[in-house]
């Protein structure tokens, strides 16, 4: 496999671009794996490079129904943010920003994380009180997040309108210069590749079509479209399809899967130098390297598999956009898409055994896993490898809904990204 | 855009009329004092979510204001049928034949 330096950009230059190798082999499935990963997104692929590269285990699989990194992980708008408002939530979290910082190096594969600074805006006075008190609570976290006002704001972000009259008036906002975005396909494409040199088998075109149990109800591994596979332990990561996978070993999650949209525009010279999101107006843009505006929006509001969404949203999250910066009035929009993000009641993910000895899931990252992507596969790949939870990880149970050890993000954001 | 046929209006409009209330059917347990933490964990949080025929709340909330049950494709968005609350759940088969 082709180590990239400075060295082997120039030298490819220099021969046409004609003598790259491949960045991951496209083997058949073997007959038996100590583990199978269910889904290459982000998620899965990067728990199987830390199962490879933490823990040792290297005959392993994950398995794609479509094409790797081709749910939510290629179509979501990569913010990447830790300022949540739980301990549980601000040590995940800030575990994936810390993991971040390094990663580029660490996969030898530029995932373009950027830091350039995430600012949340308040227009109520509830937004005021419920923004600062996750500024204290992330201060006593050790997760920066701090106050501007509504002339601080501007200035950070020129594009914003802060005049009084507007409809969504700014009366300040939460920033968080330590988060950022990154490049969502470089993230699944940096870990496939470097799953694969550590000899983890990535197969694509797979659909697990159920999990297999014994008749004593252990766990004996997976139907495929293309054929059984035997293994030792399962872990589904499957996002928006994981209640699907999941009931077919019988194990019920508390999942609601909803279609999630986000656009883009025709690409524009710099002009957004930062990530601005407004739960209130449900409405998030930033500018990606290419120039366009990535704007994304809030859930439809019905369950879905249809990875499209209605355009009542797309027309109310436009509309908001225009309202908050009214310089992008007359921008064009290319193209929107959507992705079927999987709910869970407190909007906290599950990172989790399961009932089933060998199984494992994680799921339940909804609207805001992407920027979780190093930190859950890294918990999840620790919680298979010891069959048990790594500390950060371990308040994540499917329990908690039967203990009512809920994590809430839901009453502390309504949404999240 | 979906478009919602209200069984109280009689009328099939807009989908921005309606809001969604989740799964329908859902049964509050009659005695709360001896139900188990798993039962109120499958009342409060655990839902069908199938990728398929779902049987899910709409009201019509800038119309009549009522709920009203639906069945709808969660594939293809289609709906297969709407009926009032309280009526009883109408048979999945019937509906899969009279959609062809
Ligand atoms: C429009 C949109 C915007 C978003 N914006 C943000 C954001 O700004 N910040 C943020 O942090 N998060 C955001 N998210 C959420 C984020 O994208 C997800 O939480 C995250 O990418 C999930 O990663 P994953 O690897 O778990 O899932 P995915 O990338 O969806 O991977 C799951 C994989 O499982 C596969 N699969 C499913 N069923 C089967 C089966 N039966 N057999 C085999 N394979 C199967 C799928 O094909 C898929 O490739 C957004 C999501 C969307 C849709
Ligand atoms: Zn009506």
């Amino acid at each position: 496999m082709t180590h990239f330096s400075a060295f082997s950009l120039l030298k490819n230059a220099l021969t046409g671009n004609r003598n790259w190798t491949e960045q991951w082999p496209d083997p058949e499935p073997k007959a038996e794996y100590d583990v199978i990963i269910v889904g290459a997104g982000g998620h899965g692929l990067g728990a199987a490079y830390y199962l490879a590269r933490e823990h040792g285990i290297t005959n392993v699989a994950v398995l794609d129904k479509g094409w790797l990194g081709g749910g939510n992980t290629g179509r979501n708008t990569t913010i990447i943010r830790s300022n949540y408002l739980y301990d549980e939530s601000a040590r995940l979290y800030d575990h994936a920003v810390d993991l971040w910082e390094g990663l580029s190096q660490e996969l030898n594969y530029n995932v373009m994380f950027s830091r350039r600074g995430v600012l949340m805006l308040a227009h109520t006075v509830h937004d005021v009180q419920s923004f600062k008190r996750h500024i204290h609570a992330n201060r006593l976290n050790g997760v920066d997040n701090r106050w501007l006002t509504p002339k601080e704001c501007k200035a950070y972000c020129p594009p914003l309108s802060i005049s009084p009259d507007a409809r969504y008036p700014v009366l300040g906002g939460a920033l968080q210069e330590r988060a950022g975005t990154a490049r969502h396909d470089a993230v699944a494409w940096g870990y496939a590749r470097g799953a694969a040199k550590r000899g983890v088998d990535i197969i694509q075109n797979c659909a697990v079509t159920a999990i297999r149990r014994h008749p004593d109800g252990s766990l004996a591994g997976v139907e495929t479209t293309r054929g059984f596979i035997k293994a030792k332990k399962v872990g589904v990561s499957a996002a928006g399809h994981t209640s699907v996978v999941m009931q077919t070993a019988d194990v019920r999650l508390p999942l609601e899967s909803f279609p999630l949209q986000a656009l883009v525009s025709e690409p524009v010279k710099p002009v957004f130098p930062c990530v601005v999101m407004s739960n209130a107006v449900h409405a998030y843009i930033s500018q990606s390297d290419k120039g366009e505006l990535v704007i994304g929006s809030g859930t439809d509001q019905y369950t879905s598999y249809s990875q499209r969404g209605g355009l009542p949203l797309i027309e109310h999250t436009v509309a908001a956009i225009t309202e908050i910066f009214p310089i992008f009035n007359r921008m064009r929009m290319l193209r929107k898409w959507g992705g079927i993000v999987d709910v869970t009641p407190d909007r906290s993910a599950i990172i989790s055994k399961t009932p089933v000895g060998g199984l494992y899931v994680n799921c339940g990252w909804g609207t805001g896993g992407f920027k979780a992507t190093p930190g859950a596969a890294h918990t999840f790949a620790w919680t298979i490898a010891k069959d048990e939870p790594h500390p950060i990880n371990a308040p994540f149970t499917m329990e908690r809904f039967r203990t009512g050890r809920l994590i809430d993000e839901a009453a502390a954001a309504a949404v999240a990204h | 855009m979906l478009l919602i046929h209200c069984p109280y209006c009689d009328e099939t409009l807009p989908e921005v009329e309606f809001t969604y209330a989740g799964q329908a059917h859902v049964v509050r347990p009659a005695d709360p004092s001896s139900t188990s933490d798993s039962e109120w964990e499958a009342f409060l949080f655990l839902r069908e979510n199938p990728k398929g025929a779902h049987y899910e709340r709409w009201r019509h909330l800038h119309g009549c204001g009522r709920f009203f049950n639906a069945v709808r494709d969660t594939v293809s968005d289609r709906f297969l049928t709407t009926y009032a609350a309280g009526a009883p759940r109408p048979d999945l088969s019937d509906l899969i034949e009279r959609a062809k």
